[in-house]
């Protein structure tokens, strides 16, 4: 493999790898808050990249992303308030049948306001052709956009946890329900706040990544199962940890193509997944005792 | 301070509380004493609005408090320091100590913060550790992290569950020097306790709860020398007369 080559297999994984953990931390902020996977993550993904279109056509693209962002959010907080916050003590499994529900709900409604067709966003910078040579490899400038506003997201997200109010409380959610309430805050705002912060991440990542990887209205799925599998992968909830994951698959995938024919890559993702869920359910970074104590 | 009156409460079909009347005064720590299952915590828990009344009242500072939700009780100034301490585990000493200050934050009081330095001076070994994990603190520094977290709010009655459980006799000595501390820095404190000699030394008032029912009330001396509450609660093997 020349080093050109390498670079560019190099930069692939990366791209599809921070992408993966984008969806990943949007299954642990709401895992993290309620215990809940949510199934209808990888839909957010896809409406945020699809309203972006929809409103590009009136809007100039900055604008539209971002009445995107927060539109998607609007859909996150009604999702939460519709079909999870009324449910007195429900069980986790209800829960997240009740996600699955919506995932295909979310997806057929997309059927029907856009239709079978693949749609993207336009190029941020410069178009299809356009390249920018990093030592020797010809590296598309939307990568490098997927590759800064992901990486954005997660440091931002992070100090969010770490050093705002709104972020503290949430954690205080994760960490102990009942203590929470008993230091005043309201633990049914801030799942309704974690499905909206989801949302709106997952949205963002889907317009960033719609130019390369193009959206359409089941496109949702296939990034849910990457993202499930990235998140099992690093341990649930942890957001750091689905970072490392995600570029681990992603970079798997990437060189894989060199080896195996490019049909193979949906195989190896799931081929891990299963793995992990046999072997380490508790993933590579996560420790056993501490799953254990959590309800799956 | 707080006043309940015929408070009905329990789980399921399971009635834990009777018609239980008590009052706390403002600067007073009153103790409720009672065996395993007398519904000692149910109480508190009913009081704090973890868990619904099924009748009676509940005033706090002349606001009947019945039905309100438990993350608005907080806010009007009475907070509970749960039994097992249930600290943030995951989170920092002084993370927890300033979630505990939300209410605070939130009332738009900026300087809330400070109240750290009155925690930290009541609590030293917090300001040592304040970096550290609470969830690999020890019990009795968790308890008193419990407790300043709650102090943090700085609630106008403070309610303690069991806060000697499963401590070494050393370190339950010292948070009861500490209770009495808040009293002296006007802290209203209910105190529960199956520690009944410990509690009765530093309350003003106690009451003894026996299956749902308050059996027993009066000043702690009082208590203390009652010949019942010594044969049940303090252990004292007394002849008949």
């Amino acid at each position: 493999m020349t080093a050109e080559l390498f670079i560019q297999y190099l930069f692939a994984g990366v791209t599809y790898g921070i992408i993966y953990a984008i969806v990943a931390i949007g299954f642990n902020i709401i895992y993290n808050t309620t215990g809940i996977i949510n199934f209808a993550q990888g839909e957010f993904v896809m409406l945020g990249g699809m309203i972006a279109i929809t409103l590009n056509a009136l809007l100039p693209l900055p604008l539209a992303i971002a009445g995107a962002v927060l539109l998607t959010m609007l859909v996150g907080a009604m999702v939460e308030m519709t079909f999870i916050r009324w449910l007195k003590s429900p069980s986790v499994l209800r829960m997240i049948i009740i996600t699955i529900g919506v995932s295909i709900l979310i997806r057929e409604v997309a059927l029907h306001i856009w239709g079978e067709g693949v749609r993207s966003l336009p190029y941020f910078v410069g178009n299809e052709i356009s390249t920018v040579n990093i030592l020797g490899a010809r590296i598309s400038p939307q990568v490098l956009w997927v590759i800064g506003v992901c990486s954005v997201i997660v440091i931002a997200l992070s100090l969010f946890f770490r050093y705002t109010m709104q972020g503290q409380k949430m954690r205080a959610c994760a960490a102990n329900r009942t203590a929470a309430t008993l230091c005043g805050i309201n633990p049914k705002n801030m799942v309704t706040l974690s499905f909206m912060l989801s949302a709106g991440i997952g949205a963002l990542a889907g317009c960033v990544m719609s130019p390369i990887t193009y959206t359409e209205y089941d496109s949702g799925t296939g990034l849910a199962i990457k993202g499930f599998t990235v998140a099992i992968l690093g341990g649930l909830g942890n957001s750091m940890a689905a970072v490392a994951a995600g570029l681990l698959l992603g970079l798997l995938e990437a060189f894989s193509v060199s080896i195996v024919p490019l049909a193979y890559q949906d195989v190896i993702a799931l081929s891990i997944l299963l793995l992990i869920l046999f072997v380490r359910p508790h993933g590579l970074f996560g420790r056993k005792d501490a799953a254990g104590l959590k309800e799956f | 301070m707080l006043k309940v009156r015929n408070l009905e409460s329990g789980y399921g079909k399971l009635r834990v509380l009777k018609r239980i009347s008590l009052h706390v005064n403002p600067g007073e720590i009153v103790t409720l004493i009672g065996a395993n299952g007398a519904g000692k915590t149910t109480l508190l828990a009913t009081i704090s609005g973890l868990i619904p009344a099924r009748a009676g009242e509940i005033i706090l500072r002349d606001r009947e408090i019945t039905r309100v939700k438990a993350e608005k009780i907080v806010e009007l100034g009475c907070s509970l320091v749960p039994e097992g301490r249930q600290v943030f585990a995951t989170m920092t000493v002084r993370e927890n100590l300033v979630l505990g200050g939300y209410i605070q934050h939130k009332k738009g009081n900026r300087e809330f913060l400070r109240e750290l330095d009155y925690i930290y001076e009541l609590f030293p070994v917090l300001a040592e550790r304040q970096n550290q994990l609470a969830g690999t603190l020890s019990g009795g520094e968790q308890q008193m992290l419990a407790m300043g977290r709650a102090l943090m709010a700085k609630p106008a009655l403070i309610m303690l569950d069991e806060p000697s459980t499963g401590l070494a006799p050393l370190i339950v000595k010292n948070i009861f020097a500490i209770i009495s501390k808040m009293r002296e820095a006007g802290n209203t404190v209910l105190l529960i306790e199956q520690n009944a000699k410990a509690a009765l030394k530093i309350a003003d008032r106690g009451y003894v709860l026996e299956t749902g029912k308050i059996i027993l009330e009066g000043p702690a001396e009082a208590l203390l020398a009652n010949r019942d509450v010594q044969r049940a609660y303090l252990g004292r093997d007394l002849a008949r007369p």
